[in-house]
């Protein structure tokens, strides 16, 4: 299973900072390995965020997206102490979710 | 990431007649940029599990693992590391105690996980645990002891192996480390024979490379300098590289670490 994510979230007004550190290769397909043979793609296609369990955000990723990609976003209306869990699903079908407390 | 160098390098070009903006500036707006979010701590979290979990022939954690100040101390041990070990009659560096610590405790084969190519298996979690350790010396000053006759034989060596000229370009750490004002491509370099002053040097590493998305020990970056150097590989935690160790880290006294840092 895929290393846990590394998630921030606080508040700070009406408006809550999430900060989201994804442990993932990240591999495009392009690149050869030491034997000259094509690396498999293996990436992040689907990310969503969900806030005390209502979606807020939705995004498609490509191959383009670097290593360990590292994800910010505001959500509107949260307070300290509301659930934010992100999910994300790769081009293996693999899938993480974590969650964190706002603060 | 080559091209992203030039992109910087034509910007700093366009703007230098009005703002005087230097490529160190660029370069180190870039990694301020990258600074938050480091996946660094993806690494410290994972090297944490590791020294928590029960592992090995004698399913033990590394818990009881002495760095310099006590059984399971490990604020504040990176920043004295290198450092004398009364167990082991040694000069030991962060990695090669933690190799002792994985065979004395765990049962781990410690020859076999230094021979391993790095970033995999045993030597991906040598990483992370090398990430955590130092996190957990986030902000302290570096302070390497110097009391052992042993200790100080260390930076003798090391001043000699740093200054020692060898392999087809007649090169010596000392070539690019041992000025001010030296760059490569447009990295600059810190004058490695003195203090080179608060997170650059010895202060910075281990530190995630952006270039390549891999976590860098000490061990690691000496062995990659070797490699600029077009000298034989070292043995991984092998003598040469841990009085290196002391000859930076005694230098560096004072530097506050930052480590695990961010590099380009």
């Amino acid at each position: 299973m895929a290393d846990p994510m590394r998630i921030r979230a606080q508040a700070q007004g009406d408006k809550t900072t999430v900060r989201v550190l994804m442990s993932h290769e990240m591999e495009t397909g392009q690149r050869k390995d030491a034997a000259g043979k094509t690396i498999p793609a293996w990436f992040i296609q689907e990310v969503s965020a969900t806030h005390n369990g209502k979606p807020v955000m939705t995004a498609q990723w490509g191959p383009s997206v670097a290593k360990n990609p590292f994800l910010q976003f505001t959500i509107k209306g949260a307070k300290a102490g509301d659930k934010v869990a992100i999910s994300w699903k790769d081009n293996r079908g693999d899938t993480r979710t974590d969650e964190a407390t706002v603060s | 990431m080559r091209r992203l160098v030039i992109t910087t390098a034509l910007a700093v070009a366009s703007t230098a007649g009005f703002a005087q903006k230097s490529t160190a500036d660029g370069i180190a707006e870039y990694r301020a940029m990258l600074a938050d979010g480091n996946p660094a701590e993806l690494f410290e979290a994972k090297g944490e599990d590791l020294w928590k979990k029960k592992r090995g022939p004698k399913n033990a954690s590394l818990e009881q693992c002495d760095l310099g100040k006590g059984p399971g101390v490990v604020k504040g041990a990176w920043v004295e590391l290198p450092r004398w070990f009364a167990d082991t009659k040694r000069v030991q560096d962060l990695e090669s105690r933690l190799l002792t610590c994985m065979e004395t405790l765990q049962g781990l084969n410690a020859a076999e996980i230094a021979k391993a190519p790095f970033g995999k298996g045993e030597q991906a979690n040598m990483e992370a645990l090398a990430a955590w350790i130092s996190a957990e010396s986030r902000g302290a000053k570096m302070n390497l002891p110097q009391g052992h006759a042993e200790e100080r034989r260390m930076y003798e060596l090391g001043k000699r192996a740093f200054f020692f000229r060898g392999g087809p370009m007649d090169f010596s750490c000392a070539s690019c480390h041992g000025e001010d004002g030296k760059r490569i491509r447009l990295q600059d370099l810190p004058n490695l024979t003195k203090n080179p002053g608060d997170g650059v040097g010895f202060a910075a590493w281990p530190a995630y490379r952006v270039s390549s998305g891999e976590m860098w020990s000490m061990q690691r970056r000496l062995n990659d300098c070797y490699r600029q150097q077009r000298f034989p590989y070292p043995g991984y935690a092998s003598d040469v590289t841990i009085s290196l160790g002391v000859y930076m880290g005694v230098n560096a006294k004072g530097a506050e670490s930052i480590a695990p840092a961010i590099k380009r």
